[in-house]
């Protein structure tokens, strides 16, 4: 779920901000140990396809994958390649809009894919991604269960998670007064922290706070409850500073706002550049965030897909993975050769029983609601046009038309003389 | 008669990158996704007149700051010795040299809360000013990237103008006000309106200045637009109808425009 605005993101590279999380030199020892004792269980069975050449595409979202580049890490796709004789063809996206785009286009083939929830539930539902044979992938086994069936593919046909994270409330602590405990959605609404609080330049996630707040279900369609949701962001934005996406970066860390809600494994980058910033998980429950492995259903080589998945899925390489992304995971093994202090770090492992019970998934809207989203969101955020604007620019116009009436008049006179 | 067919490159380009794609979209703006004809999209667009009004109000006001910056600007340039012109000019042109993205970025460390100007004003005792994610924000943004726009067509109508004929007319009694507004502006009227053109167009359809500096808590077309095709609600229809009204409310802006070009200026 990196939602990179793609345009921006180039810009932020170049003035080389660190996006994602700097290893301790502990951690990095031990990568290097895992780098020469990678540990695969059973290695007959990436060995069927040793001498047939083939080659999978896999689209991932960019640094989303150990790639061996920092000294110790594992090159996950060399590995691949060494193990099982499978050329990876190793290509990236920044939005899961632009996948989308990709697959329904129909121009490429694609073999293993990485999207993010509500996008999985509406490429099952226009039947872009294909079910998995979990027969392949008995890797799977490691997937905790809060990470399994979840709404967006309820069976678990179509996908193996990959990540998650949650969305929480960055704030800065030396301002803020309320315990970390107590801090809720409703502190975003506070008059206190008035020009003091970013919000999400995103309908999805800005209503999910709404949602919540209300008691709403984070996938409601019902139009009663959209419009109730964007009453109460409509309510917030006189207090609002900005509605930022990744804007969020720099704006928390130079100390420009208070408050803004993100997601968690992008907070912690933020947290690394400004010690005065913490991040609380609201306790009435949040957004649980998903990206997840998917076979397209145009895909040539699915069992070799599978492979590569369930490559994903071994313990040390799914390891190596989430020590790079920094994001969360959800795979058992992976958890717990975790460092003790990022196992119990609460920004990126809330306990498990929170994720249970108060967090959700987005899925797909359909049409209607995301339609009704989209229009009640542009309506929030345009509401506050001057009343004097329409005047003053239909006095404009017409003064600007008469001058030039006027002016071709005198012309004309003159042209009789 | 030979000369017609170089234009020939030109004639494709035109054809296959700005025709077709403009019929196309008339075409989303006029179906629905099933490809029926439908007109629901472009009315759709009247809900949105504030965004309307606002975006061809703040554009307008950052085209006239330009106008008024740019105008004696372009004049002292090219009253100038001919080899510091070339100098100046380059002055003028250094910032586009730099990716427009960028120098967007830097006006929101500058203009911040906890911003550079906001940091110097603190430090002789003003308090801090809230500037960013303002509409005056937005102008100023609109200002700095589009006024090399306006100062180059406004120097390369100038610099045409001869000096003797500013001689002539003080000669001839003529006061420097008089010079200027009966000499030197009609004169440059082509240069004003093409200048005019060359900053409000963009101006009306950015959307990254009302982001970054804007805040993004009050929507221009641009933004509008953008939020069809990269959004959630993902629905190129409405956007192309958005882009159409745009283009005729451009248009119609133009036209009264072209009412100041004066063919027969030269007779004043």
């Amino acid at each position: 779920m990196k939602r990179k605005f793609a345009l921006l993101a180039a810009v932020l590279m170049s003035l080389s901000m660190t996006i994602g999380c700097s290893r301790s030199s502990k951690n990095s020892e031990k990568d290097d140990d895992s780098a020469q004792t990678l540990t695969i269980e059973d290695k007959r069975y990436y060995k069927r396809f040793r001498n047939d050449g083939i080659s999978i595409n896999v689209y991932n979202w960019g640094e989303y994958i150990s790639d061996g580049a920092d000294e110790g890490t594992l090159d996950v796709n060399a590995e691949f390649e060494k193990l099982t004789g499978i050329k990876v063809n190793y290509t990236n996206y920044a939005t899961n809009e632009e996948l989308y785009a990709k697959l329904k286009g129909g121009g490429a083939s694609y073999d293993v894919v990485i999207p993010s929830d509500y996008m999985i539930s509406k490429m099952i539902k226009e039947k872009l991604i294909q079910p998995l044979n979990m027969e392949n992938i008995p890797n799977y086994k490691y997937i905790m269960d809060n990470y399994r069936d979840l709404a967006y593919d309820p069976e678990n046909a179509y996908s193996v998670p990959y990540t998650w994270g949650t969305v929480g409330i960055i704030y800065n602590a030396e301002e803020i007064d309320t315990p970390k405990e107590e801090i809720d959605w409703d502190i975003l609404w506070n008059e206190k922290y008035k020009d003091q609080i970013l919000m999400f330049d995103n309908p999805r996630d800005a209503f999910a706070i709404a949602e919540i707040m209300l008691g709403y279900s984070l996938n409601t369609e019902d139009p009663a409850e959209l419009k109730a949701a964007a009453d109460k962001l409509k309510e917030q934005k006189s207090i609002v500073q900005a509605y930022v996406m990744d804007e969020v970066f720099d704006k928390m860390a130079a100390g420009e706002a208070l408050l803004a809600p993100y997601y968690a494994g992008d907070a912690l980058t933020i947290l690394e550049d400004n010690e005065d910033l913490d991040f609380a998980v609201p306790k009435s429950g949040t957004n649980l965030f998903v990206d997840a492995m998917c076979i397209p259903a145009s895909a040539k080589q699915k069992e070799a897909a599978e492979m590569y998945i369930n490559f994903m899925c071994e313990p040390d390489i799914a390891y190596a993975n989430i020590d790079y992304i920094c994001y969360s995971t959800p795979h058992s093994a992976a958890f717990e050769m975790l460092d003790e202090d990022v196992r119990s770090n609460s920004v990126s492992y809330p306990d498990s029983e929170f994720i249970a019970e108060k967090t959700d998934v987005f899925v797909n809207l359909s049409d209607d609601a995301n339609e009704t989203m989209s229009q009640l969101w542009t309506e929030m955020k345009s509401e506050t046009a001057n009343k004097w604007f329409v005047p003053i620019f239909l006095v404009s116009c017409i003064t600007i038309i008469a001058f030039v009436l006027i002016r071709r008049h005198n012309k004309r006179k003159k042209d009789i003389f | 008669m030979k000369l017609k067919y170089f234009s020939a490159p030109y004639l494709v380009w035109m054809i296959v990158f700005i025709l077709v794609p403009l019929l196309m979209i008339a075409y989303f703006a006029f179906t629905t996704d099933g490809g029926d004809f439908t007109i629901r999209n472009v009315s759709d667009v009247g809900q949105y007149a504030n965004i309307f009004v606002r975006s061809i109000w703040l554009s307008l006001i950052a085209t006239a700051i330009c106008l008024v910056i740019a105008y004696p600007v372009a004049f002292i340039l090219s009253r100038m010795d001919k080899h510091k012109q070339g100098t100046m000019l380059m002055i003028v042109m250094l910032p586009m040299w730099m990716n427009f993205l960028l120098r967007t970025y830097a006006w929101m460390t500058l203009l911040g809360n906890n911003g550079i100007i906001n940091n110097m004003l603190g430090a002789v005792g003003l308090g801090p000013v809230r500037m960013i994610n303002t509409s005056g924000a937005v102008v100023l943004g609109m200002v700095y990237n589009y006024l090399p726009f306006m100062i180059l067509p406004l120097y390369s109508v100038m610099v045409k103008i001869d000096k003797s004929l500013l001689e002539a007319a003080s000669d001839l009694g003529c006061s420097s006000a008089s010079t200027l507004f009966r000499v030197v502006v009609p004169l440059t009227m082509p240069g004003i309106t093409s200048g005019i053109t060359m900053v409000f167009v963009p101006a009306i359809s950015t959307f990254i200045i009302s982001r970054m500096l804007g805040g993004g808590s009050n929507l221009l077309i641009g933004d509008l637009i953008e939020m069809q095709f990269l959004g959630n609600a993902y629905n190129p229809h409405l956007g192309a109808a958005i882009s159409l009204v745009l283009m005729v409310i451009i248009l119609v802006i133009m036209t009264v425009m072209n009412q100041f070009d004066p063919d027969d200026q030269v007779l004043i």
